[in-house]
This record gives C-alpha cells, sequence and structure tokens, in this order.
C-alpha cells in the first residue's frame, strides 16, 4: 500500500476529483494549506506599490492506493492538475504499513 | 427660529457622520494582521464612546465656548450647561443648540480615530485611552475653535474650512506622523511580509465613509438648501475623480486595484473636506485629481523612508488635507457660497496665502503639542505594546478575544 500525497492547485480539485473517479479511486482527504516552491510568493497591490505574499494557498489532496495502483493514480493526478505553468505542485509518494477501519476494525487494504 | 427642515437634515447628518468612525474601524481592520483586527477596531469604537463623554462634559465648551483671546472656548457651557433646544444664532439660527453641538461631537469623535491608522498593532491600550483624552482636549478643541468658534483667531483671519480640512484632517494626518516617530515600527515591519487580513472589510469601510460624508460635508451647511445640495454634490464628484485617477495610476503601474480605487475615493473625500461649501463640481474634478496623486506619491515616499505610518494617515489625510486647504484658495467662488470668499482664480490671491498661514500654523501645532504628549505618556505609561504582547497579536494579549475561530 502507498499514500500519495499531491499538493495542488486550488482551482484544480474538481478536476482530480472526477479524473481518480473515474478510474475508480473515490476516497481521499483534502487539507487547505499554504506553501511555496523555487518561485517563492507572489506581489500583489498595495494601496501605492505592491506587497509580497510569501506563501501561496494550494490544496493538499492525500489518498492510499494499493501498491499495484499506484502509478496510475500518480499518472491521473499529474495529467490533471497540470496547467504548465510555474506552481501546479508536487506529488510524494509513502509506504503506508497498516490501515485500520474504525468501525468495523478491519485491516490492510480492505479497509481504504 | 427652528426650522424643521434644517434640524432634520443636520441631526441626520450627525448619524451619517457617527456611522463613519465604525466604518473607518473596518477601513483600517481590513489592511492590518489577522492577530489585530478586533485592536484595530476597537481603536476607533472606543473613541465614539471616550470622545462622546469628553464633548459632552467640557470639549464642547472648550471648542465653541464664549471665547477668549481668539484661543479657546470658556467654561459657560460645561456640562452642556446653557446648550439647549432654542438655537444659538452665532453658530446656526435654524436649529437647536444641541443640534449644532451633537454634529460637531460626531467630528470631535472621528478625528483621533483617524490617528490611530498610524500605530495599529502595537500600541499600548491604556496609554492610547490618555493620549486620546489629551489629544482632543489639548489640539482638536483649540484647533477646532480657531477655526470654527466665534472669535477664533483663524476664522476671523478668514480662513476657510468648510468642513475640517485643517480642524479634522491636518490636525490627525501631522499627528499620526507624530505618533509614528515615536512608537516606532512594527517588529519585523520591512523585513517580514505583513499580509492585510481582510481587503473586502476596507473596502466597505472605505464606502461606508464615502457615504457618510454626504453627512460630514452636505451637513456643515448647517441647513438644508441650495448650499447643503452643492457640498453634496461637489463632495460625490471629488471621490470619484481621485478614486478614478488612483485606479489610473495603479494600472499604469500594474493592474487596476480595487484598494487602489477604495484609498484614492478617501483622500477625494479628504481633499474636498475644506472646499465642499465654496467651490464648483469642476474645482471639485481638479481637487479631488490633484489630492490622489500627491497622496499616491506621499505613500511611495513614506514607504522609502522606513517610517511606519502603517497605515498612511499622514500621506492620505495630512497631505489630501493640506492638497484641499490650498486648494480652497484657490478654487473657492463666491458665486457658490456668498459667506465664503474669493479664491485665487476668482481674483483675490490674498485668499491663497491665507489657507497656506491655517495650514502651516495648525500643522506646526498640532505635530508640537502631539509630540510632546505622546512622549511624555509613553515615559509614564509606555504607548507600545510590550514585545511579546505585538508577536502574539493585540486581539488575544490586550483584549483577551480571538477574531476569528
Amino acid at each position: 500500500m502507498k499514500k500519495i500525497e499531491a499538493i495542488i492547485r486550488i482551482e484544480k480539485l474538481d478536476e482530480v476529483r472526477v479524473a481518480l473517479e473515474k478510474e475508480g479511486f473515490v476516497g481521499m482527504t483534502v487539507t487547505e494549506i499554504k506553501g511555496r516552491g523555487s518561485q517563492k510568493g507572489v506581489m500583489l497591490e498595495w494601496r501605492a506599490g505592491e506587497y509580497r505574499v510569501e506563501f501561496l494557498p494550494k490544496l493538499k489532496i492525500e489518498l492510499v492506493v494499493n501498491g499495484d495502483r499506484t502509478e496510475a493514480a500518480i499518472r491521473i493526478i499529474a495529467e490533471a492538475a497540470r496547467t504548465g505553468a510555474i506552481g501546479d505542485g508536487k506529488i510524494f509518494i509513502y509506504p503506508v504499513e497498516d490501515v485500520v477501519r474504525i468501525r468495523t476494525g478491519e485491516r490492510g487494504i480492505e479497509a481504504v | 427660529m427652528i426650522n424643521s427642515g434644517d434640524t432634520a437634515w443636520v441631526l441626520i447628518s450627525t448619524a451619517l457622520v457617527i456611522l463613519m468612525t465604525p466604518a473607518l474601524a473596518f477601513f483600517y481592520a481590513g489592511m492590518v494582521r489577522r492577530k489585530n483586527v478586533l485592536s484595530t477596531i476597537m481603536l476607533s469604537v472606543a473613541i465614539l464612546a471616550l470622545i462622546s463623554v469628553q464633548w459632552v462634559l467640557f470639549g464642547y465648551t472648550l471648542a465653541f465656548g464664549p471665547d477668549h483671546a481668539g484661543l479657546f472656548g470658556g467654561l459657560n457651557w460645561l456640562g452642556l450647561n446653557g446648550v439647549g433646544q432654542t438655537p444659538y444664532p452665532g453658530y446656526a439660527a435654524t436649529i437647536p443648540h444641541l443640534a449644532f453641538m451633537v454634529f460637531q461631537l460626531a467630528f470631535a469623535v472621528i478625528t483621533p480615530a483617524l490617528i490611530t491608522g498610524a500605530f495599529v498593532e502595537r500600541i499600548n491600550f491604556p496609554g492610547f485611552l490618555l493620549f486620546t483624552l489629551l489629544w482632543s482636549t489639548f489640539i482638536y478643541d483649540p484647533v477646532a475653535h480657531w477655526v470654527w468658534g466665534i472669535g477664533g483667531w483663524l476664522r476671523n483671519l478668514g480662513a476657510l474650512d468648510f468642513a475640517g480640512g485643517t480642524v479634522v484632517h491636518i490636525t490627525a494626518g501631522v499627528s499620526a506622523l507624530a505618533l509614528a516617530l515615536i512608537i516606532g515600527r512594527r517588529k519585523g515591519y520591512g523585513k517580514f511580509p505583513m499580509e492585510p487580513s481582510n481587503i473586502p472589510f476596507t473596502i466597505l469601510g472605505a464606502f461606508l465613509l464615502w457615504f457618510g460624508w454626504f453627512g460630514f460635508n452636505g451637513g456643515s451647511a448647517l441647513s438644508s438648501g441650495g448650499l447643503a445640495t452643492s457640498a453634496l454634490v461637489v463632495t460625490n464628484t471629488a471621490a470619484a475623480a481621485a478614486a478614478l485617477t488612483w485606479m489610473l495610476m495603479s494600472w499604469i503601474h500594474k493592474r487596476p486595484s480595487v484598494l487602489g480605487l477604495a484609498t484614492g475615493a478617501v483622500v477625494g473625500l479628504v481633499a474636498i473636506t475644506p472646499a465642499s461649501g465654496y467651490v464648483s463640481p469642476l474645482s471639485a474634478l481638479v481637487i479631488g485629481a490633484v489630492a490622489a496623486v500627491v497622496s499616491y506619491y506621499s505613500i511611495l515616499i513614506r514607504v522609502k523612508s522606513g517610517l511606519d505610518d502603517s497605515l498612511d494617515v499622514f500621506a492620505c489625510h495630512g497631505m489630501g488635507g493640506i492638497t484641499g486647504a490650498l486648494l480652497t484658495g484657490v478654487f473657492a467662488d463666491k458665486a457658490i457660497n456668498s459667506a465664503g470668499a474669493n479664491g485665487l482664480l476668482f481674483g483675490n490671491p490674498q485668499q491663497l496665502l491665507i489657507q497656506a498661514i491655517a495650514v502651516l500654523v495648525v500643522a506646526v501645532f498640532s505635530f508640537t503639542v502631539s509630540y510632546i504628549l505622546g512622549r511624555v505618556i509613553d515615559a509614564v505609561f509606555s504607548l507600545r505594546a510590550r514585545s511579546e504582547e505585538e508577536e502574539i497579536g493585540l486581539d488575544i494579549t490586550q483584549h483577551g478575544e480571538a477574531a476569528y475561530s
């Protein structure tokens, strides 16, 4: 089992969700976050002149998938979240040791 | 003789001007960081309560009571003694004396609230309250007497200030400069970004100020006829001209900024204030546009200087007020208001000189007394919040409340 953690543009959430769902990835957790990449922040208009915003609002999507489905999920997210411009985000993949469904006590991939 | 139309208009105008102080609270609160939103609102609304009491007890009589040497009003009307339902014809012959008093109260309230933009996010609340009380008593009340009180020396000199360019905006703007110097920069200013908490709050506040300003300038006619209408029209015109000018400047810089347009509107309103009872709509266009350019570049210069007049009270109200007061001496026209005077453009260059004297004297007096008051209060009670209070935020540390869950 792998956990896929994708940082994406806020406006791309629906496209990513629909694309994942079409391929059978239904469950996910979404968190509002702020972050920055190598482009650093952005400049916004102040009353006269500008000010810098160092961290930009993004969304973090987390989902746990069976190991053999990892590449499929990564491909779907990368395609749906991509604009080609700076700030499209990143995908991180982690190994997952176990999963517990609290209601039934099921373990492993069945619990996802 | 009391005129019901005049009285109704002045009472409604009073309510409009009272609304401007909470409007200002939101105008300012939107531009500070999330941790200081309530504190910033509190500064303005606490002044609404504090100065409403000060004015009734002794502020009104110091400003408008029977004259002493052209400098201040006597204590004859202490606690509003003798200020009743019949008119005091020297100020306004067709409305109750109490109506004139409470209309002026609204101005006495908003003026110190304007200054708070200079020291938001780091002010120590008890020191602030004391400063405000003394500032109103030793700066606002005397200057209001000089310019508007019967026997006031600037009034006798012929200085024109229809609704408070000198009395309100120059006193507040210049005092803000003194306070910003005394209290110093916010921690991390210029080093770390300071993101505004809620720009829509600021926009809402700005346009509620625009709305309230119809009472501020229109009500200053103290009657409900042609002069009030003229003042209301030039007020709207100057605000619009300044808003458009500011929007264009921000567009030339990069993109048409909403915050820029709203700031421009307020600056246009500031600048037309002293002129509003004396100038034509076309003159108002020029006054608004010129003030927008002056204040825009004043902000840029202020930022470059490293001074943390956090919400640019000096650039917007000080420079806007000075521009308006001087241009009143250029554009004033007796055809608009026969009780006024002609300005430079109408053959009376002398008026511009009188306006310049009023500007200079009020600016120097306000700066000096504010600086002394600020230094003394800072030494005794501290005007600045403690370092850790400032870091955590004043909402929690000074008021025990959080703006957002």
